[in-house]
């Protein structure tokens, strides 16, 4: 017989790291050389007259320079915002006030492509993520909170809900443009004025949602924008005619608001950070288990207060999920951001990179087992490889304390209080992930476990109509949802 | 390397979750598969396709036809690999054997009362032997779905592994008919029953029941087979069949095997597509590619 000829193509397909580039166009973004202060409707120069750069954590460029707001500046931004409370804001019938927030959301849709590419470039975060999630979530936060604004009466029935005044917001740089919208929306639709604060690291979709709410023609001095680093945020807290703080960042700096404020009548909704336990039980979907762990704690490189960055894992199970684990791993794509396939991007500074390798360097000294991806990274730019550790302990740093990055710490556990136990026996308490097939054993954990948010066979799942927030030290106060309206509003009788 | 096989208790439920499968799978759709990757990618759809024909009016004429399309895609891009192989009835197994000639392109035989497999142990044996020894290289068989849903595991895995006795050297692709078997749970036990009952090949759909191949159903199964490679050593190839017949979808499913199996099922030994329009598709993409312009489909040969 003839011998028959080999047809099988032998054809690289490209191993999945190595797709041809699918790059965003950088040049569907517009970004100013300089971003001065948005008070009273305006760009104002700084008082300062100070500005910092901004850059690209992908490729260490510098994006652009924005402006140091100092006391004078923040005294400036809550006097404006005071004078607009008093003479048009709060008198606005609530469905015109409704108006103005729809009007916001709609231009930050149509503007969503260039939003997502700044986001991208400013904070290093894929492109994918920003694009698929950040500015559609900031949208419909502001779409869901306009709803709200003419129906207080109905949020909180037989009780009239009395505006608090100006409200100081301060904002964190892991997700720019979707806390900013989670700030001001619900504030705005309340009847109150805002000087919200971005990140010093990514301050660019703010000055961008600044002049969005210039071209909604919101009434000068409404929402306030400024820029800078701790002390404009400490200028805020300690500003007197300011009625409000509401903050997304650190527990550290969550104490310091807390003792600055204390005695004052200041208000306040903390979200600070976390350590979530994601819990594997033996009877759970593993492969789709696996890949709610894998984004759970690799989304948005793990910057992210609720990220999943413990992991449980039941005894029986362990290795198979290991081994799944580090498998997904070796298929996740590192790299330029702005790469419509990558799915892990850049970290968002050299601060933030140090201390996470800080954290790996902890987490090797103290005995644990390291397995990283083995990918290649950029020369330029911060980034790290998705990284996780077995052999770590209950006693170790990175199960303790918060690492902001794609580190996952993982234990293993024998029995159900077992693990409760250990996911509770930490000082956060922000989200918790039960992964079972088992509907009882989910009812079980979600009534025992300490967490704001706890999500079954799913992880990082978030929607403009459900509270979001935390217990003990991650923060007090809810953000989303009918819950996201009580911290703007004192409640009296009619 | 090859590791001591035991057989599961099948009696166990699967657990699949089916909104994680969906996430997953629609994840692997986010991807931008662009320039050298994509013309990589539509080459190795072409070389992967199982060309089929499976209709009651099907002639011999239309057999050759077709065999001569899968040893000439279109000739107006030189150097194009063929496809994988024609998939026919048995009465057909001899005529697209002597008209593929030593192209290499096998001949898949679907057989065992297809598609319905509702027939005697004894009827799909004789099936069988009649298309391998007619010189199909491939069987494609269908499991009975009736007793796999009633629960009678055994009897599906005894049937499958008399298939794949009377197969001899052939190599045989187990369809599950997922549309017919509905949740994802079951086409988990599926997979597992066929592929430790001796499968080569575990295969989505006859093309006769809708929905035929989705990219979540995929999914499942891939999981299935990675499964089993860490069990037992053993690769196990995989087909889709019925539903995809857009180039675009085709390279989401490259996308998909490539990140759940990797690079050693990157090839038409160990991944198949079940499929008739879908050749002209990729033709048309790929001409795309080197001329920066579409053509009509009247460019293409429709056989």
């Amino acid at each position: 017989m003839a011998k028959e000829k080999d047809n099988t193509l032998r054809l690289k397909f490209d191993s999945s790291r190595n797709l041809a580039p699918a790059l965003e166009s950088r040049s569907a973004a517009k970004i100013d050389s300089k971003y001065d202060l948005f008070i009273n409707g305006k760009f104002e120069k700084p008082d300062s007259k100070k500005y910092f750069d901004t850059i690209n954590p992908a490729d260490e460029e510098k994006l652009s320079e924005v402006a140091e707001a100092n006391e004078a500046d923040v005294d400036k931004a809550v006097k404006a915002a005071r004078n607009a409370y008093d003479k048009t804001w709060k008198k606005m019938p609530a469905k015109e006030r409704a108006k103005y927030i729809y009007r916001i959301a709609r231009i930050m849709q149509e503007k969503a492509r260039e939003l997502a590419i700044i986001e991208t470039l400013d904070a290093g975060k894929p492109i994918r993520e920003s694009r698929d999630f950040d500015i559609p979530m900031a949208a419909n936060h502001f779409f869901y909170y306009a709803g709200w604004a003419d129906k207080l009466e109905y949020a909180f029935p037989n009780r009239k809900a009395n505006s608090l005044g100006v409200a100081g917001q301060i904002i964190p740089w892991n997700f720019p443009l979707l806390m900013a919208a989670w700030k001001i929306a619900p504030a705005l639709a309340t009847g109150n004025t805002v000087v919200l604060k971005a990140s010093e690291t990514t301050p660019l979709t703010a000055m961008k949602l600044a002049e969005i709410i210039q071209e909604a023609d919101l009434p000068p001095g409404v929402v306030n924008i400024l820029t800078g680093a701790g002390t404009t945020g400490a200028a805020i807290v300690n500003h007197p005619d300011v009625n409000k703080i509401a903050f997304t960042g650190s527990t550290e700096v969550g104490k310091i608001i807390q003792r600055a404020i204390a005695g004052t009548d200041k208000k306040a909704t903390l979200e600070l950070g976390g350590k979530a336990a994601n819990i594997i039980f033996e009877d759970a979907p593993l492969d789709q288990a696996v890949e709610g762990v894998i984004n759970g704690i690799f989304f948005n490189q793990g910057h992210v207060c609720c990220a999943g960055s413990r992991l449980f894992v039941q005894e029986s199970v362990f290795d198979e999920v290991i081994r799944k684990i580090k498998d997904r791993l070796e298929s996740l794509i590192v790299g330029n951001p702005l790469d419509k396939n990558t799915d892990i991007g850049a970290i968002n500074s050299r601060a933030q990179l140090d201390t996470i390798h800080k954290y790996i360097k902890i987490g090797i000294n103290e005995g644990g087992e390291m397995f990283e991806s083995s990918c290649a990274l950029p020369s330029k730019g911060f980034y790290c490889r998705p990284t996780i550790f077995t052999n770590v302990s209950q006693s170790s740093r990175i199960s303790q304390e918060e690492i902001f990055g794609p580190v996952l710490a993982i234990q293993s556990f024998r029995t159900d209080d077992e693990v409760i136990e250990k996911a509770n026996n930490t000082p956060y308490g922000l989200s918790a992930g039960v992964w079972t097939d088992k509907g009882s054993k989910i009812f079980n954990l979600t009534t025992k476990l300490r967490a704001g948010v706890v999500w079954a066979n799913t992880f990082n799942k978030f929607d403009p109509t459900s509270p979001f927030g935390g217990y003990k030290e991650s923060g007090f106060g809810r953000e989303g949802g009918l819950h996201g309206l009580s911290p703007y509003v004192h409640l009296g009788s009619y | 390397m090859t590791k001591k096989i035991s057989i599961p208790d099948f009696s166990i439920p699967s657990r699949i979750d089916q909104v994680g499968v969906e996430e997953r799978a629609s994840r692997f759709t986010k991807r931008s598969i662009k320039n050298e990757t994509k013309t990589n990618g539509l080459l190795l759809t072409l070389n992967m396709i199982d060309l089929t024909t499976l209709e009651g009016k099907d002639s011999e004429g239309k057999v050759k036809q077709l065999c001569s399309k899968a040893m000439h895609l279109h000739e107006a891009y030189p150097g194009l690999p063929t496809v994988a192989a024609v998939c026919v009835y048995p009465s057909m197994v001899k005529t697209a054997k002597k008209a593929l000639g030593n192209s290499g392109i096998k001949v898949a035989s679907v057989a065992t009362a297809f598609p319905s497999g509702q027939s005697s142990a004894e009827i799909k044996l004789l099936d069988t032997k009649l298309a391998v020894d007619d010189g199909a290289d491939e069987v494609d068989m269908v499991i009975s779905r009736g007793r796999f849903l009633q629960g009678d595991y055994n009897f599906v895995f005894d049937e499958i592994a008399a298939i794949k006795e009377a197969c001899g050297k052939a190599r045989l692709k187990v369809i599950l008919e997922t549309g017919e078997l509905v949740t994802l749970d079951k086409v988990r036990k599926a997979s597992d029953i066929a592929m430790y009952a001796g499968a080569d090949f575990i295969k989505t759909s006859t093309g006769k029941i809708s929905p035929a191949a989705t990219m979540p159903v995929t999914l499942v199964m891939l999981e299935a087979i990675r499964e089993f490679y860490y069990k037992t050593g053993i690769q196990i190839g995989m087909k889709p069949a019925g539903g995809i017949s857009k180039s675009k979808l085709a390279l989401h499913y490259l996308v998909m095997l490539n990140e759940t199996l990797g690079e050693d099922w990157m090839n038409n030994h160990w991944f198949r597509f079940g499929a008739s329009s879908l050749a002209n598709d990729v033709l048309m993409q790929l001409m795309k590619q080197r001329t920066g312009v579409y053509q009509s489909s009247n460019y293409f040969s429709n056989d």
